[in-house]
């Protein structure tokens, strides 16, 4: 390992080791003194803040390429595991904001448990250090290590609280997990079994040369592969049929967990869903766009029909999150113009990438808002269920109002951040030719009206049982001011960002 | 490519917002909140009346006047811009608008529950009308047309009466679909080849339009999924059900507000862009607009004598007027020469009459509810001698809505006749009926709510104070004047119709 290796890794490095600092921090300092308790989200934060200006810095540092670990010599030991480019930065910029901001709308309710503080803000970096890892894999082993890396810490912050509920979601979400991981597993060796490679170019390139044709079963087994590695993604973007975990583990989950899951853990799976699909898989002579726009409709349709049901605002976003998923997915099957001849090869179109990138960061944003606010007021009402939210705009007025603009922006109303990313996303399915699934997310749109505004409606319209004022923490209303103004932003404002897709995408080499 | 930026328009848009914010961020007693108000949307209407005054009439002056643009969504994938500017189509509802927001929050005075927040949403919800009446930029104009969804959900189902939540939900659904299938429609208007604009400038002047070539979607189906949007907020049948729901149990400000303008913004959306940006369309599918039209003026004219709430009978008669509306524009399927001007300027005259006749309507009935404590017509009576200036207002709002000569109901009811007659002789004669059946249904309110026996409850029941008879005095100089001196009006919506009127006479 040379020092340049080093030199890449380092924001990976950075909040690693911040880790275990806090979490050696937490014995070390007592808890209940004035330093015990800020300690803590502030060392999480600067460790944070550390690496996302290293991840600046290479950002600017990175040479024409566009990855770091081009032409180095001596040749790194880390050359075709990872690829440090502007889209692995991307998604480190958007996981280190996001797990920073939880950090912050979380410090209140971690003060509230009296033990494994440490440990919760520990396993939270823990696990931000996978999905950034898991943005930069572009090799098989990387990609499932990373995904493991991820998955585990969010199990046990999971089981933190030790309630029944609780523990039942994080066994939930670990047994789940590891059976998902099982299937990608398998796919991934079936590939690996019938391409010879475990990195995403060597697979591409096997897959391109006529020799594979050769194999006896070979393409069918490499299809197989395939389908089962998606199955393992489907369950981390929790989409249709891999969504079933979701509801219970949203409901029993620690609410800041559970918001760093639904956007940062999901961002991540997003990112190496693109990279394996557009790097690794794009010249499959499978139609495999279809395939990702029937999961997108089910996702779509699944989730926001069983969402109007409910009434516990964790299961109703958990449901929520599904449908985002499916939106999400619009994007990623418009990545490619499907062609009428199932011999001719896919062609690329770049305007389905793009929209996926903005669509998360959007999403981001917005889910992070109706998050925060729920941690806060659910906190303090204590109860998650959404008749208990009556008349909380008299009782919290920002908190409320943040909570509305979150719902808000979820439908896809402007000027939010998730107007622009859904018209981009319908956008460029209509590019690529799936009208119909344009169509099918506009009407899911509609249909999403309905229990998001439910919220708003208990919230503004009802009477509270008592008028006592809930106050607002500080850190809390923080964290909800900068998320709500990055979704105002982005929606009125959009440029910035599609910009930065449009350079962003480019990485994946289409 | 039209450009510029003198900021006038952008203020007019803007200042409603703005004074949001502040009384949001500052607004501490609520007897200074309303006078707040009363200054920002007095302001505005100056302003709209300046844009008015000022529109350059002269031949050969540019169409659309007082541009403000400048870049938004840069770049080949949203290429979008802000982009506001007026023509003589746009600028008397820009005037319509100013006036009809000062009104509402005239009207608004009695308002005792959360007075602030009230404020902030009635003053959002005129930025986002004048927004619509304003945006050339198609993404633009869906942005603001989206921005009236929240504030009028929170007025209809915070301050309003009966069952608010139901119709407050009701309208968000209805409108939320329509624009539903608006966004599909600009995705692909955007995405058509060789177009990649959003600019409605560009896309309703011949040679950059659309024309009929390889599109994503038919462009006969780009007409429907902007007319389904457009019929809803107008609304015609049989998409109308959502407002006499909303109509009923908004608060009286609410109500002014939706009738007179937002169901305009539906109105404008058929002028501004089913007519002209798709005029082969519009002259193929006439007869089906025409035969909508027809429908619900008679439909509604019927269903509005069997009401019994007053409120109720002024949304479902807002029906057959807006019929009327469907029927100018139909008109135009049969070239006819200068009376397809005739009936476009109908159209449009109808957009500014009926706002300003059925604002007047609500805030009398607004006046009456919150005295009478009741809108069902059989326990209303004799009103008239202990409340004469509601009365004579609502009087005189009640014979502009049947068409009487002198007042502005009678110029634009007379222009789409006129217009249409000749191109669809037998369906016009069929929606003339609807005079006679708003002879009926109005002057039997008059007579049963204001005048006949006095009733000994209503003995102690008090008129109009000085601020509640202000917006009744607006509104009534502005039927009258309309109704003598039409020409202020007509003038200017023939320049805005005769660019569009040509693309039809021209083959577009």
């Amino acid at each position: 390992m040379t020092l340049y290796d080093l030199y890449v890794l380092s924001p990976y490095v950075a909040v690693a080791g911040i880790a275990i600092l806090v979490i050696l921090l937490d014995l070390a300092v007592p808890r209940n003194g004035p330093l015990g308790k800020w300690l803590l989200p502030v060392a999480a934060i600067l460790g944070l803040a550390g690496a996302m200006a290293l991840s600046l810095f290479q950002l600017y540092d990175l040479p024409e390429t566009g990855h770091l670990l081009v032409d180095v010599e001596p040749v790194s030991i880390l050359l075709g595991s990872m690829s440090v480019d502007r889209f692995a930065l991307f998604f480190n910029f958007l996981v280190l904001a996001s797990a920073a901001l939880v950090i912050i709308a979380s410090s209140e309710y971690v003060q509230q448990m009296d033990r494994f503080r440490g440990e919760y803000y520990g396993l939270i970096l823990f696990s931000a250090t996978g999905m950034m890892l898991l943005a930069s894999a572009t090799e098989l082993i990387t990609i499932y290590i990373s995904l493991e890396l991820t998955t585990l810490p969010l199990a046990a912050l999971a089981a933190l609280l030790m309630t029944a509920r609780s523990t039942e979601a994080g066994m939930k979400f670990l047994i789940v997990g590891a059976l998902s991981s099982g299937v990608m597993l398998y796919g991934m060796a079936l590939v690996f079994g019938f391409t010879g490679s475990t990195t995403l170019e060597g697979i591409a390139a096997s897959l391109a040369a006529p020799a594979s044709q050769d194999v006896p079963f070979g393409s069918y087994a490499v299809l197989v592969g395939f389908v089962l590695m998606l199955a393992g993604f489907g369950f981390k973007i929790s989409a249709v049929p891999f969504q079933m975990w979701v509801p219970d583990v949203y409901e029993g989950a620690p609410t800041p967990v559970v918001a760093f899951l639904s956007v940062a853990s999901k961002a991540a799976a997003f990112a190496i869903l693109l990279r394996v699909l557009f790097t690794g898989f794009f010249d499959v002579s499978l139609e495999w766009g279809t395939l990702i726009a029937i999961l997108a409709a089910a996702s779509m349709t699944v989730g926001n029909l069983a969402a109007i049901g409910q009434n516990d605002i964790k299961r109703l976003l958990g449901y929520s999150t599904i449908a985002q998923a499916g939106y999400i997915l619009v994007g990623v099957a418009a990545g490619v113009k499907s062609t009428a001849l199932g011999l001719d090869l896919p062609e690329y179109a770049g305007i389905g990438p793009n929209s996926v990138l903005v669509y998360l960061v959007s999403y981001t944003a917005a889910n992070l808002t109706a998050f925060f606010a729920v941690i806060a007021i659910s906190n303090r009402l204590d109860s998650n269920q959404i008749d208990d939210y009556s008349g909380v705009a008299r009782k919290a007025p920002i908190l409320a109002a943040a909570l509305a603009l979150g719902m808000i922006a979820l439908i896809g109303v402007p000027p939010t951040s998730m107007f622009i990313a859904k018209l981009y996303i319908f956008t460029a399915a209509v590019d690529s030719g799936l009208a119909w699934l344009a169509i099918l997310g506009v009407i899911n749109s509609v249909v999403s009206a309905y229990y998001y505004v439910r919220v708003i409606k208990v919230m503004f319209l009802h009477q509270p049982a008592s008028p006592a004022p809930l106050g607002a923490p500080v850190a809390s209303s923080v964290a909800v001011a900068l998320s709500g103004a990055a979704v105002l932003w982005i929606g009125v404002a959009p440029g910035f960002i599609l910009r930065m897709a449009e350079t962003v995408s480019v990485a994946l080499g289409g | 490519m039209v450009t510029g930026f003198s900021g006038l328009l952008t203020a007019t848009v803007f200042l409603p917002a703005a004074g949001a914010l502040a009384i949001l961020l500052l607004g501490k007693s609520d007897r200074l909140v309303r006078w707040f108000a009363v200054l920002v949307t007095a302001v505005d209407l100056a302003l709209s009346l300046w844009l008015f005054a000022a529109f350059d009439r002269a031949e050969g002056a540019a169409r659309f006047q007082f541009i403000d643009r400048f870049p938004w969504i840069p770049g080949e994938s949203l290429n979008a811009s802000y982009f506001l500017g007026v023509d003589g189509l746009s600028a008397p509802l820009v005037a319509l608008t100013g006036l009809l927001g000062l009104c509402a929050v005239f009207a608004s005075w009695h308002i005792q529950m959360r007075v602030r927040e009230y404020f902030v949403w009635l003053l959002v919800l005129q930025t986002a009308v004048m927004g619509v009446f304003t945006s050339l930029d198609l993404l633009l104009f869906f942005l603001f047309w989206e921005l009236e969804l929240v504030p009028l959900y929170m007025l209809i189902a915070i301050w309003g009466t009966g069952r608010r939540e139901y119709s407050a939900m009701k309208f968000l659904i209805f409108t939320i679909l329509g624009s539903a299938f608006m966004l599909v429609a600009i995705v692909a208007v955007f995405l058509t080849p060789e177009v990649g604009t959003f600019d409605m400038v560009e896309l309703s002047t011949p040679g950059t339009m659309l024309g009929s070539a390889a599109l994503l979607l038919p462009i006969g189906g780009l007409f429907w999924l902007f007319m389904v949007a457009f019929a809803v907020k107008l609304p015609v049948w049989p998409l109308h059900t959502w407002l006499p729901d909303a109509h009923t149990d908004a608060p009286t400000a609410a109500s002014v507000m939706l009738a007179g303008v937002l169901l305009k913004m539906g109105g404008y959306g058929i002028l501004r862009i089913n007519l002209g940006m798709f005029p082969e369309q519009t002259v193929e599918f006439a007869w089906v607009m025409v035969t909508i039209g027809v429908i619900s003026i008679l439909y509604g004219a019927v269903v509005t004598l069997r009401q019994t709430d007053l409120k109720r009978l002024i949304a479902y008669s807002s029906v057959s007027h807006m019929g009327l509306v469907m029927l100018g524009v139909g008109s135009v399927g049969v070239s006819q020469g200068e009376l397809t001007i005739t009936a476009l300027n109908g159209a449009a005259m109808q957009l500014f009459t009926h706002g300003t006749i059925t604002g007047l309507l609500f805030l009398s009935v607004g006046l009456v509810y919150e005295r009478a404590h009741t809108r069902y017509i059989p326990d209303l009576g004799g009103l008239a001698g202990r409340m004469p200036v509601v009365a004579v207002a609502f009087l005189i709002a009640g014979l502009a809505s049947l068409g009487l000569p002198g007042l502005s109901g009678f110029v634009s009811e007379l222009l789409v006749f006129l217009g249409a007659f000749r191109a669809y002789p037998i369906p016009t004669a069929l929606a003339v009926l609807s005079i006679i059946l708003a002879a009926g249904y109005i002057l039997w309110m008059i007579e049963r709510s204001f005048f006949g026996e006095r009733r000994e409850r209503f003995a102690d029941i008090k008129d109009a104070s000085l601020v509640e008879a202000v917006p009744l005095a607006l509104l009534v100089i502005t039927i009258i004047g309309v109704g003598v001196y039409p020409f202020i009006l007509t003038d200017l919506f023939r320049i805005g119709l005769e660019p569009m009127a040509g693309l039809l006479n021209g083959g577009g």
